[in-house]
């Protein structure tokens, strides 16, 4: 059996009073494509910036590579104001800013694509390979590891062939077409070393040939990089087609998971989606 | 015992002023997120205002204080026009450092205009008198100024909470695409913010160059950023928040240059009390948590 | 153009320079205003190019430049003054509290090294706040440190708001040119190294900087320790410049006229500053001082002229620049042969305008 690469356990994120997760448990295995899917407003990015430290979720653990990279439970305020469950489960905090997160190897992309908008596309992937150097401000700035700043180069422009920009390196990232800044997006996380890739939503505003190109670097980029990927995505065909497994929450809640055969046969799913008949 | 009460009403004089110097920070920065630089040199400038009308043969006192006023605004208006509306789809850098560059001009127009030198400023006859209070003998601006400003700030909080441009105001500070959606005409909100902000710049010269008898024309650098650390010190966007932030300070600060060991550093601690308040409370007193959407 | 000759035109322009300065220096034109304005524009030049590598590279607004300047000037002078001066310097004080003097070189590093320490130590609590709150608070800090130089408790130290003097200067025009060109170079190497990407990164966007695995904080401290730094040795040459230096002179317009060269240089151009610095010199302390004299063309007295029209005048022209050209001298571009070249064979995009048109028919 494989080995567990990202285990998450009773996420709850809340808002003031509002419960943005709530009592969330999944896991990823190395190697697997994993989908998180839900209706819009469901929670999917919130679970997603709780798990790479963006925001502190309020209760539950996350452990990555059988690490711990979070763990908490309802402190101060929110001891009264807390609406989750299982807020007694947990008793350490453990918190890890996005930084230390993606240092440990989980590289992710952003829903409202956030690249670097005025550097140009190599830099953009370039600065996601900073904190692999082992040279220090010193020499750096004096070019005495010039050996490695060439060879992180090369790998760039190696990654950059791979997502078919190399001929766009020099360009200013926010003049790229919108599929093309989708695609920046990827190999900037992937310069990032990662062993799980959390992709937010990378087919959003393409059409369906530019989607199917994805569907196939999704895979490509598993197979080579020997990944495991977390996704968010809302074109059903890309999340049946490519998933191993499925994770289905609607009002923050878990209310679904399993192939992609199950999930698509599951009532509960089929409700949230398409709403429930009222009773007559 | 004469001494504290002196320093205290000293010190709630010079709060008032700088909590009416506040609210104008206060309002804009609640509306444009913009720290407005130049408030402290428009407040300097009413102070010119009035030395050059009073100075007007046969001009009355009352009259030149309403010049002085309608110039004021006039000349805050006329900032918001010139320098800040251009850029109002600018990032907020550039407006920041279009701030900063009225600021500059004013005061080296100011400069240029009066010679460098601090000038005298007219008495005023009825706030200039002196009075005694509690055995202790001061101007009668020193009870003045407070029971003024407070009049003035209900007026304002009562503004804001009931009429239609105060319910505008609230709107656009909480967001302002939203608000422009909703037909909200946010130029003139903006313009209505600056006039009411220079109003109150206007009366708080009026009292503050009564208190100190001179102007010169880089004066309102010094309570103009110290009016800016009150109104962050009660939150900035916060009326009432400003006001007590002014208040603490002016009180502080008296209490301060009474001790000849750290006379030097009231200004200092001024600064001192804004680091620490930035540290333990980001928002201030009465500020509202602003946070980014990932 | 090819790499060579790019190189070859830069090292005759450097030759060129140098050659000009050596001449000044050795000439009558050494007291000359042209030779003052050249210092001090490469004293300032320095500054803003420091001060660029924090509000332009890294986008952190901070208005605390003054201040980093003062603790260098002031670090500087205190430890240089010669022992045998002290006495005349502090006369209010017994000649003071420090009764030793250092070398040139290594006091005006030390300058630069004090100004980081305090840089490190007010960075602590405010690099965590957003960028106006920022402004504000290094601002601040700028207006208590020179509250605390001048305080009397610490006079004996730092002449209190006495004059420092006595120290020693320079003798050619030269040495603020090199060590401006020294700190500039290390500067430019920095930015176009790793460091620097992850600083302009930063610039952008945080959370996606922060994402990429930049430690926000640590990047936001280098960058502002290592500005201070270099803000630090602009001051002490400017110390060396006046020959005396009095903390009140480090108000917080010092720091708005520097950031008014970074910004009509252009935020983010280092080339920008440079430029920007001696032009906003020249202007200030030479081109526009007729503004300030009362002229007459034959019996017509040109109005408005007299002592302050220039500083009129000339914050009138920063507005322009600031209202209506935003992007200053260079943008965020830099000084390129390139683009020189392009500019001779197109000035001004005419040939390529057309050529677009051309295009749309």
């Amino acid at each position: 059996m494989a080995n567990t690469v990202l285990s998450i356990e009773n996420i709850t994120v809340q808002f003031g009073g509002v419960v943005a997760v709530n009592n969330l448990s999944m896991h990823v295995d190395e190697g697997e494509i994993v989908s998180l899917i839900g209706p819009n407003g469901a929670g999917k990015t919130t679970a997603f910036n709780a798990i790479t430290g963006v925001y502190q979720a309020t209760n539950g653990r996350v452990s990555f590579n059988d690490r711990v990279i979070l763990e908490s439970h309802p402190t101060g305020k929110m001891r009264k104001l807390y609406a989750g469950e299982n807020a007694d489960l947990y008793h350490k905090i453990i918190k890890n800013t996005p930084d230390k997160i993606a240092k440990l190897g989980m590289g992710r992309t952003f829903q409202n694509i956030r690249l670097f908008k005025e550097l140009s596309v190599l830099d953009n992937v370039l600065i996601a390979k900073h904190m692999r150097l082992k040279g220090n401000l010193f020499t750096d700035t004096f070019m005495i590891n010039y050996k490695e700043e060439k060879k992180i180069r090369q790998e760039c422009l190696e990654l950059l062939k791979i997502v078919d920009l190399y001929d766009l390196r020099d360009e200013v990232a926010s003049s790229l077409p919108y599929g093309k800044q989708r695609h920046l997006e990827i190999a900037r996380a992937l310069a990032t070393d990662p062993s799980l890739l959390l992709l937010d939503e990378p087919a959003a505003g393409m059409n369906p040939q530019e989607t199917e190109e994805l569907t196939a670097l999704i895979r490509k980029l598993r197979d080579d990089f020997k990944l495991t990927v977390l996704l968010i995505e809302h074109h059903m065909n890309l999340v049946m087609d490519i998933s191993d497994r499925i994770y289905v929450i609607d009002f923050g809640k878990l209310i679904s998971t399993g192939t992609p055969d199950m999930v698509q046969k599951d009532q509960r799913v089929i409700d949230a989606y398409l709403g429930v008949a009222e009773d007559e | 015992m004469t001494n504290y009460v002196q320093l205290l009403l000293s010190g709630i004089a010079v709060g008032s002023l700088y909590a009416l110097i506040a609210i104008g920070y206060t309002m804009v920065y609640g509306i444009l997120r913009l720290i407005n630089f130049a408030h402290g040199d428009m407040f300097m400038m009413a102070g010119f205002f009035l030395i050059y009308i009073a100075a007007v043969p046969h001009m009355p006192i009352w009259g030149a204080l309403l010049l002085t006023i309608l110039l004021t605004v006039v000349l805050g208006f006329m900032i918001e026009r010139c320098a800040y509306k251009p850029l109002r789809s600018a990032p907020r850098m550039s407006v920041m450092i279009s701030a900063i560059g009225v600021s500059y001009l004013l005061q080296n127009f100011a400069t240029y205009f009066t010679g460098g030198l601090a000038q005298a400023y007219p008495e005023i006859p009825l706030i200039s008198k002196k009075i005694e209070i509690f055995g202790v003998s001061t101007k009668l601006i020193t009870i003045i100024t407070p029971i003024l400003t407070i009049v003035l700030v209900l007026a304002l909080v009562t503004l804001i909470k009931f009429t239609k441009i105060g319910m505008a105001m609230r709107a656009v500070s909480k967001d302002f695409e939203t608000s422009q959606l909703m037909g909200i005409k946010i130029n003139s909100v903006i313009s209505m913010t600056f006039i009411i902000g220079s109003f109150l710049a206007a009366v708080g010269s009026i009292m503050y160059f009564s208190y100190y008898e001179q102007v010169s024309p880089t004066i309102g650098a010094m309570p103009g950023l110290k009016a800016f650390v009150a109104a962050v010190f009660g939150g900035i966007g916060s009326i009432p928040g400003a006001v007590i932030g002014a208040y603490i300070i002016g009180i502080c600060e008296n209490f301060i240059k009474s001790y000849p060991v750290i006379a030097d550093l009231s200004n200092a601690f001024t600064f001192v009390l804004l680091i620490v308040i930035l540290i333990f409370k980001p928002n201030g007193l009465f500020g509202e948590k602003l946070s980014e959407k990932v | 153009m090819k790499k060579n000759t790019k190189i070859l035109a830069s090292l005759i322009l450097a030759a060129v320079f140098l050659g000009l300065l050596i001449f000044i220096d050795n000439s009558s034109l050494k007291n000359s205003m042209l030779s003052t304005c050249l210092q001090k524009g490469a004293i300032y030049a320095l500054v803003a190019v420091s001060m660029n590598l924090l509000n332009g590279f890294t986008g952190l607004f901070s208005l605390g430049q003054a201040g980093f300047m003062l603790i260098g000037a002031y670090t500087y002078g205190i430890l240089t003054i010669p022992v045998t001066s002290r006495g005349s310097v502090y006369q209010y004080f017994d000649g003071g509290l420090v009764q030793f003097s250092i070398p040139v070189i290594p006091a005006i590093i030390l300058a630069g090294i004090m100004a980081a320490c305090f840089a490190a130590l007010i960075g602590l609590p405010v690099l965590k706040l957003k960028s106006d709150y920022l402004a504000i608070a290094t601002l601040g800090f700028a207006e208590i440190i020179r509250a605390l130089i001048q305080w009397k408790q610490i006079a004996p130290l730092t002449n209190g708001s006495n004059m420092l003097r006595a120290f020693p200067t320079y003798d050619t025009i030269l040495f603020p040119f090199i060590i401006s060109a020294i700190c500039i170079a290390i500067i430019v190497l920095l930015i176009r190294s790793s460091y620097g990407r992850a600083f302009k990164a930063i610039r952008e966007d945080e959370i996606a900087a922060e994402a990429m695995g930049v430690n926000l904080f640590k990047h936001k401290m280098m960058s502002f320790v290592i500005s201070s730094f270099f803000a630090g040795i602009g001051g002490a040459l400017l110390a060396m410049f006046q020959a005396s230096v009095q903390a009140k002179a480090f108000t917080s317009a010092m720091t708005y006229e520097i950031l008014l060269i970074v910004v009509i240089g252009g935020i983010g151009s280092i080339t920008g500053s440079i430029i920007a610095s001696f032009l906003f010199v020249g202007c200030m302390e030479w081109w526009l001082r007729f503004l300030d004299e009362v002229h007459y063309i034959g019996d017509f007295k040109v109005p408005f002229l007299r002592t302050g029209f220039r500083m009129v005048v000339f914050s009138i022209v920063i507005m322009i620049i600031v209202l209506f050209w935003r992007k200053g001298i260079m943008g965020n571009k830099e000084f390129s042969w390139d683009a020189i070249a392009k500019f001779f064979k197109d000035p001004f995009g005419l040939v390529s305008k057309k050529k677009k048109k051309g295009e749309v028919k």
